[in-house]
């Protein structure tokens, strides 16, 4: 069996051609064979989704889908695949979570409806009553061992929670009082959900960010990793969608959105947004939508108290900052936050959340005032790459002024 | 007289609850209700017009392609702007492929199993006990068969991502075409696939529901229903200017009509959101829910054309084009979504032999302040439309009326039951606690609630005139 970091470089290598899942597949098989690891059963729940995280894992697998159910997963419920229908396939989700409570996993595709308390969304009926996605989130997440968010709607809302949200999309993680493991993604990209469940499977939990995405995964921006980040850095911009260029000009999200797709790309290796003309939408991002929209529209000018970056500056930021991933990180925050602010207008109510208590609040001001810190030294930084004024040494101004002296 | 609910039908896209009055043995009454509510179309004020293509396409992840096409056809009417030739093959192709996708991941991920014994172990296990006709090597057959389509599907989502960038929820389509090109490598792989898959599609889907036809012939009499069709028409030939599927109405298995888009009407009567009017057209819609109303019992609204349900589908355009009309059932239906397959499988051949290589596959356009526009268009499922307004350089009005919406439509104010409904009075019923039969008659249908139960109307607005 691999090792833990053989895995985790696997799973981030740049040299893949074909889709990971074909390689991991194999491991899989040999780690279950010799014992080392347990196919954990699987609940996947649907609630407020659009089945496209479902469609998308389909979309993932060669040789085939079922292979996938084989040899990673024991997939018990899931109602796009189960054959029984109505009060038969809630006894095998009852049972299932009965018989292997604290062994199995729940997979949560789709935003929870909170409004009227879950009442948008009812998913099944037990004992002659409507259970709502909400209620049944509640009752079965404290009993699994894992709960993994696919998905941005799951994640963080996605779609589903775009202004005004009527029906009170929330993301699992703001629900439930546990961790959960965000796939994000509109969709998850099958590797994405194949990598962290085999990673699970063999090694636990992986190394997770401050929003709980996988690091291997999401630990650095399209931007970074964009094939046509030399032309971003060279000054070239398309100047419409499908043109040749960086795409940063017609609204392209790379810089702010944390995922791999330029190295994995799309359904096999055949294509990804960028490679096709069109601006990335940060579908990863926990913003998305309402902070990535208008998608068409570049990232706002930066306007804080202290500085005023404009759009040219950003890109040499981001490529200074971008030395460490760290870096990237906060800017991406500061980004992300702004975008958020500009954006407010028309989409989103004026005034944003308040927080919730004294604590909070200063905690929200500090790390505010930090972030703004190292942006402005980032772009004092700039300024100071002007020639500077050369001194002459004492030495020297001595001669000439003995010179000129001799002269007179 | 025993009434039965099942919640959730599986093998569906959303959550779908279905109540029968069981007599005899035999289904005298039904009510098929969409429970899941989200309101993308409120959300959609006040944004971007260029976004509404990438944002109405997250409302379903199986016909995401469909909501692009419809988006971007109201999108062109309100921005006055043509696609360019290719633009409009490259727009037909990515949306080919997309219902390719989704007629294999139906036939062999969702209906196929309802009459063969799939693999034995989970999600497929357990299976309800009784009415599995094939013989067991049939039966093996068809079930490698079936883990081969989902490889097939799977392939076609690829062919969609040749020129879309992504499947599901494509990014390059514009109003003006496609921000991929069309260069000679990615022709020549989006045909050599194609044709793998047609190939494919010819020698064994074709054969595997007639294998299935001829293992239960009863299911050419069992879900009628009205026999009503109708069409938008789909794919429109750069060329010719016309529509490669045609549109049109049938009425009661009647002689072809022409669409009359004006005798579109929706009513609330059964549905959770309050109306004072009986029934209203799409464009002027308001929508106000209420979860407490009596009688109601779906998020669905129900659209009529001209007072009467009718049916969207590959069936509905096989009898308006002529291509299929041996009759309405549970199994027509079925052989008319494969057929079409091959079908759309070979109109896309045709079309890239149409497509210049490395010409202009879109062109830069503008968006007006104020303009409005309806997209028109069949999807995977039935008949499809977005009506779009823009104000301000804002969306002011977004409209959603979707196929599932008509298929799966609850009764009217008169109480006449929706499409689906109707085709599930009498069908027959061999074991109460399985309901087999039931479930078959609606998965015929395709059905998609993630599209259906989006919608909650834009504030009242003037009507759109077609």
């Amino acid at each position: 069996m691999l090792s833990r970091r053989e895995f985790v470089k696997l799973c981030m290598s740049a040299a893949i051609t074909v889709s990971l899942t074909d390689m991991l597949l194999p491991i899989m098989r040999e780690a279950y064979a010799q014992a080392k690891a347990e196919k954990p059963p699987v609940i996947w729940l649907e609630l407020g989704s659009c089945t496209g995280n479902t469609i998308s894992i389909g979309n993932g697998f060669n040789p085939s889908f079922v292979q996938l159910l084989r040899d990673i997963i024991d997939l018990r419920y899931h109602w796009t695949l189960n054959v029984v229908q109505g009060d038969q396939i809630v006894d095998v989700l009852y049972d299932t979570a009965q018989q292997t409570a604290g062994k199995f996993w729940l997979v949560i595709e789709g935003a929870v409806m909170t409004a009227e308390n879950g009442r948008y969304n009812y998913i099944y009926s037990r004992n002659g009553q409507l259970v709502t996605g909400l209620a049944a989130l509640q009752e079965l997440a404290p009993k699994a061992k894992y709960v993994i968010a696919v998905g941005d709607c799951a994640c963080y809302g996605g779609p589903a929670a775009a202004h005004p949200n009527p029906g009170g999309a929330k993301g699992v993680w703001d629900v439930i009082d546990r961790p959960v493991i965000n796939i994000p993604g509109c969709p998850a990209h099958p590797d994405w959900m194949s990598g962290t469940f085999s990673h699970l499977a063999l090694y636990g939990l992986p190394k997770l960010d401050s929003y709980n995405r996988p690091v291997m995964f999401f630990g650095r921006t399209i931007h970074e990793l964009c094939e046509r980040r030399q032309q971003f850095e060279d000054g070239i911009f398309a100047k419409f969608p499908g043109d040749k260029g960086c795409l940063f000009k017609v609204g392209c999200k790379g810089p702010v959105t944390h995922a791999d797709c330029p190295l994995r790309q799309w359904n096999h290796y055949v294509n990804w947004p960028v490679k096709a003309g069109t601006p990335c939408i940060g579908c990863a991002s926990p913003h998305f939508p309402d902070g990535m929209m208008p998608f068409f529209n570049h990232l706002p000018d930066i306007k804080t108290r202290t500085i005023n970056a404009n759009v040219k500056k950003v890109g040499k930021t981001l490529a200074l900052l971008g030395v460490g991933a760290v870096g990237t990180h906060l800017a991406a925050g500061i980004f992300a936050r702004r975008i958020h602010k500009h954006y407010v207008e028309g989409t989103k109510p004026h005034t944003p959340l308040p927080p919730e208590n004294e604590i909070q609040l200063r905690e929200e001001t500090a790390d505010l005032k930090q972030r703004e810190k190292a942006l402005a030294t980032a772009a004092k930084e700039l300024s100071h790459n002007k020639p500077r004024r050369r001194r002459r040494s004492w030495l020297r101004r001595f001669a000439d002024f003995w010179q000129n002296r001799r002269k007179e | 007289m025993a009434s039965k609910i099942i919640f959730p039908i599986t093998r569906v896209h959303e959550p779908l609850k279905v109540e029968v009055e069981i007599k005899g043995n035999q289904v005298v009454d039904a009510r098929v209700g969409g429970i899941l509510f989200r309101g993308f179309e409120l959300m959609l004020i006040g944004r971007d017009p260029r976004d509404t293509a990438l944002f109405t396409q997250r409302i379903c992840g199986i016909c995401s392609g469909a909501h692009a096409i419809a988006a971007t056809m109201a999108q062109q009417q309100a921005f006055a702007v043509q696609p360019t030739r290719n633009g409009q093959h490259l727009q037909n192709l990515i949306f080919a492929s997309d219902i390719i996708q989704n007629h294999l991941r139906h036939f062999y991920g969702l209906a196929l199993l309802d009459y063969v014994r799939g693999p034995n172990m989970p999600p497929f296990t357990p299976r309800p006990n009784g009415d599995y006709r094939l013989p067991q090597k049939v039966n093996n057959e068809l079930v490698a068969h079936l883990q081969e389509g989902l490889v097939k599907a799977a392939e076609a989502h690829e062919l969609m991502a040749i020129f879309g960038a992504k499947a599901p929820h494509q990014q390059t389509i514009l109003p003006t075409g496609v921000t991929e090109r069309a260069d000679v490598p990615s022709l020549m792989a989006f045909r050599s696939l194609l044709v793998r898959i047609r190939e494919w599609v010819e020698r064994y889907m074709v054969e595997d529901v007639l294998t299935i036809a001829h293992y239960y012939p009863d299911y050419y009499e069992i879900g009628a229903g009205y026999g009503n069709f109708i069409s938008y028409g789909m794919f429109v030939n750069p060329t010719t200017g016309k529509r490669e599927f045609q549109d049109g109405v049938i009425i009661g298995r009647g002689p072809l009509q022409p669409l009359d888009t004006t005798g579109i009407t929706e009513t609330v009567h059964y549905s959770w959101y309050e109306d004072d009017e009986p029934h209203r057209p799409p464009s002027e819609g308001i929508t106000v829910p209420n979860v407490d109303k009596a009688d109601a019992y779906t998020w669905i609204k129900a659209p009529r054309y001209k007072g009467l349900p009718v049916e969207g589908g590959p069936l509905a355009r096989a009898w308006i084009s002529g291509g299929y009309r041996r009759g309405v059932s549970v199994m027509d239906r079925l052989i008319a979504r494969v057929q079409e397959t091959e079908k759309i499988c070979r109109l896309a051949e045709k079309w890239l032999e149409e497509i210049v290589a490395y010409g202009p596959s879109y062109e830069p356009f503008t968006v007006p302040a104020f303009g409005e526009g309806v997209g028109l268009t069949d999807a995977m499922r039935g008949p499809l439309g977005h009506w779009l307004k823009i104000k301000d350089g804002k969306i002011s009005h977004y409209q959603i009326v979707t196929p599932t919406t008509w298929n799966f439509s609850p009764r009217d104010e008169q109480g006449k039951r929706g499409p689906v409904e109707e085709a599930l009075i009498g069908t027959p019923v061999a074991d109460q606690e399985n309901l087999i039969e039931v479930g078959r008659v609606i998965r015929s249908f395709d059905p998609c609630f993630t599209c259906a139960v989006h919608t909650i109307d834009a504030p009242a607005a003037k009507p759109v005139v077609l």
